[in-house]
């Protein structure tokens, strides 16, 4: 099958989730994605290339279990830019490309020599992406962050949390996935503008700002009604407000760390979760109308608790579905990659070959398109992986001449 | 000129997918809103303007809906699926969060309106996929993020305390998938000409965006444990999350780990005047004056990297509980370690750098007579700029305008 993206080019310098996400979304659409690595350091500027998970006991920087998932599809290529002929080697590759992309602290391709006007001038109509926690211009744009700090100073570690208690956060980097999905958005947004008007642009993405746009409702209370989540009672992230559900939050269930997710979207679903509950407390005065049952949750939710603690996680799940109320266990890794059904007949684990890891599954991508699916049959690069392939095919040096640039330390 | 000017979007008015919608139309996309007679539910979520409810006053509304125009339809009414499929033929993209079965019943589904446009991009968001049954059952944004994965890993130390969830994120991370799309098969199209029908997953856009949670068990079968205020793991790792002076918190992300670091803590600790309070500051010295860099994995078995590094996590604890987390963010960050402030949502858009990057969007609500400061850009598209073209639009407050179009076309057709 034809790939969506099969016509675009990427000179990639992501690493880490938050640009790699980007340029994996790309590349499980066609897209020749070539990542461009330190040979000197061997590629730890992504620390992932080195860190676990592992899938057996050998280790190095082409065991990373994380770098496999977050490069799977892409080449890779290594280029010591501290060597002019490296550098003359980036910039053919650049003007053959459509794309480049990175997320490294401000200033360092511009160190390197490559900063967006140099770009221009290799490659007029370039897209240039820069992907960074507080991008490139503004007062903390030399702020060094990684997700957690992202999601710290946009507020979103804040509101997930549960009142009294200090912030539980995220228990991942939610902005490294989400920046490079905005990454990749604003990757094919540019690519749009320059198919209708032949112009390229740079990009400056600061993840914390993509954050912060995430609070949407809670933002506008407060310019408009001066209303701050700071306040007694808030937050609770289980509940919701908008609009407003009662009940609606995560309640224990017999077992080990069990839980389940219930939400009454209106009277009916709270007439049919009665129906199942099937106890005193149920026809409660307090619980009758919506608003007071809105207002008395704190005993509501008691009350709820006490019922599923006993039970087990699907039969609730189970009971209240058929009822007609949304519910849903809540999924440990294992149940909802192995066990629940509807992720694997998605496809959405799919096997990648890595050249030494052998068959490694990975996150595949949620979606698919009737005419130009994605796919990924390749595990991330090793190492310089592709050095040889890039460099002859593309570029147009002999395996003769690749062998000597890697005896110079070029790459 | 934007990065999306004259591509023409409709978009089923659906809670999942209204943030999608947004997305595409702040960057420049003709997106048309049908509602059904009555409007959207969502129109009426708090919160709401001065908290008075009543017609077009929902925050809600008018943050998901903005740059937008709104026009009736009742497709229960072929009069109404008439209009609908003149609307397709104007079309770029359509995008949709039906119950699976809803647009085939009414005869509205791609293989019904590809033979009206046939290179259209028809976007289906479902809990599920359109495959599958369980597609139909009732959900909410908790029960989407609970069955997919971001709950398991978010929550506390204590596990007597319940998972938590990012209120309506689940949502948001179907709607990146659906724009993420989108964008893809136009990009597509714009090559080829052809259009395509694109089935997105609420489920599975979330179960592939809980980081190591997937791949640990993917790689190694083992499976992670939530952890308060940072990464849920297959084992216990060190708290970094510090209460400050003023109550407020901040993430101490990664401690110092090289001479310069130690050497920035070391000056800010004696600027402080708190170095005399720190009986390990001796071993700050230490790491200010090391030749060459730390061995990292010696950390807990050699003594002296052990002191090192234990002196830099205690020199940022003492110096934590004498400063605001604000002050605390910005001398960290000075001395060129990773650290942030726990910021609420309002914190964070009143501060000096979000402001300085123009986040902060005057939108005129000429209905109020009032202006209104909104979030800004996710991005800053230096060539397309990204704007709000126009508030959210009041229940088929474009009837006229789009049918309008549509009469003209067809006039324009027939001559």
């Amino acid at each position: 099958m034809a790939g969506a993206l099969d016509s675009f080019r990427i000179c990639d310098f992501t690493g880490q989730l938050a640009g790699a996400g980007a340029t994996k979304w790309l590349a499980s659409f066609g897209a020749e994605v070539i990542r461009i690595e330190d040979p000197v350091r061997e590629g730890r500027w992504d620390i992932l290339r080195g860190t676990p998970p592992f899938v057996d006991d050998r280790r190095g920087v082409d065991m990373g279990g994380a770098f496999n998932n977050h490069n799977a599809g892409k080449f890779g290529i290594t280029l010591n830019l501290r060597k002019d002929k490296a550098k003359e080697i980036l910039t053919r590759l650049i003007e053959v490309s459509d794309v480049v992309s990175e997320n490294f602290a401000k200033g360092v391709l511009e160190r390197w020599g490559f900063g967006y006007e140099r770009l221009k001038e290799i490659k007029p109509d370039i897209v240039y992406v820069s992907n960074c926690g507080f991008g490139h211009v503004g007062p903390y744009s030399d702020f060094k962050t990684w997700g957690p700090i992202v999601q710290a100073v946009s507020g979103l570690t804040f509101t997930n949390g549960l009142p009294n208690h200090e912030p539980a956060g995220w228990g991942y980097s939610y902005m490294d996935h989400t920046g490079a999905y905005y990454m990749a958005m604003a990757i094919m947004l540019a690519l749009l503008h320059r198919q209708r008007t032949g112009e390229g642009q740079w990009v400056d993405l600061a993840c914390t700002e993509a954050a912060l746009t995430l609070h949407g409702p809670a933002l506008l209370d407060w310019t408009v009604n001066g209303r701050p989540t700071r306040r007694a009672g808030q937050p609770h992230a289980n509940r919701s407000a908008w609009p407003p559900m009662a009940p609606h939050g995560i309640y224990p269930c017999a077992g080990d760390d069990d839980w389940v997710a219930i939400a009454c979207r209106n009277q009916a679903d709270w007439e049919a979760l009665a129906g199942v509950v099937d106890e005193d407390w149920c026809s409660d005065e307090q619980f009758a109308e919506f608003d007071s049952r809105y207002a008395a949750q704190d005993a509501l939710d008691a009350h709820l608790s006490a019922w599923t603690a006993p039970r087990r996680k699907f039969e609730t799940e189970e009971a209240l579905r058929a009822a007609g109320v949304p519910a849903a266990a809540v999924m440990k890794p294992q149940e909802r990659i192995d066990l629940d059904a509807s992720t694997g007949n998605f496809g959405l684990w799919p096997t990648v070959r890595h050249a030494k890891m052998g068959a490694v599954r990975v996150d595949g991508q949620p979606v698919h398109f009737s005419e130009t699916d994605w796919q990924l049959p390749r595990g991330g690069p090793c190492l310089g992986e592709h050095n040889e392939t890039v460099l002859t095919r593309l570029l147009g040096f002999s395996a003769a001449e690749v062998a000597a640039l890697a005896h110079e330390g070029v790459i | 000129m934007t990065a999306l000017t004259g591509v023409r979007v409709v978009e089923l008015s659906q809670v999942p997918i209204a943030w999608a919608g947004k997305l595409l139309a702040d960057m420049g996309a003709d997106v048309i809103l049908v509602e059904p007679p009555g409007g959207d539910p969502s129109r009426g979520y708090p919160p709401f303007v001065d908290d008075e409810p009543g017609d077009d006053r929902s925050l809600y509304w008018w943050h998901y809906h903005t740059s937008k125009r709104s026009v009736v339809m009742d497709l229960e009414d072929e009069a109404g699926r008439e209009q609908f499929r003149s609307l397709i033929a104007t079309a770029d993209v359509l995008i949709e969060a039906e119950p699976r079965h809803r647009l085939a019943t009414l005869s509205l589904d791609y293989d019904d309106l590809a033979p009206i446009k046939p290179n259209l991009i028809h976007v289906a968001v479902t809990p599920y996929g359109r495959e599958d049954a369980q597609s139909d059952l009732p959900y909410t944004d908790l029960t989407v993020m609970a069955a997919s994965g971001p709950p398991w890993s978010c929550g506390y130390d204590d596990h007597s305390l319940p998972p938590v969830r990012g209120a309506l994120q689940g949502y948001h991370t179907a709607s990146h998938f659906a724009v993420m799309s989108t964008l893809t098969a136009l990009l597509h199209r714009g090559v080829s000409g052809v259009g395509q029908f694109i089935d997105v997953s609420m489920t599975a856009a979330s179960n592939v965006t809980t980081e190591a949670a997937s791949y640990t068990w993917l790689v190694a079968g083992r499976t992670v444990q939530r952890q308060t205020g940072r990464h849920a793991s297959t084992s216990p790792s060190s708290e970094t999350q510090q209460r400050c002076a003023d109550g407020r918190y901040a993430n101490t992300g990664v401690p110092p780990r090289n001479p310069a670091e130690f050497a920035a803590l070391l000056a800010w600790l004696k600027e402080l005047g708190l170095n005399t309070q720190l009986p390990e500051a001796v071993f700050l010295e230490l790491g200010a004056t090391w030749q060459g860099p730390f061995d990292l994995a010696k950390i807990g078995t050699d003594d002296e990297i052990t002191a090192i590094f234990g002196a830099g996590r205690e020199a940022l604890k003492l110096i934590a509980s004498t400063v605001s987390a604000q002050d605390f963010f910005l001398g960290c960050q000075g001395a060129g370690l990773a650290v942030g402030v726990v910021n609420a949502p309002e914190e964070a858009f009143e501060d000096a750098h979000i402001r300085a990057r123009g986040f902060h969007t005057p939108v005129h609500h000429e209905d109020l007579g009032r202006t209104i400061t909104y979030p800004g850009a996710p991005y800053a598209l230096q060539g397309s700029p990204w704007a709000i073209s126009r508030r959210a639009p009041k229940l088929g407050e474009h009837n006229a305008e789009v049918l309008g179009e549509l009469d003209q076309g067809c006039e324009l057709d027939q001559s």
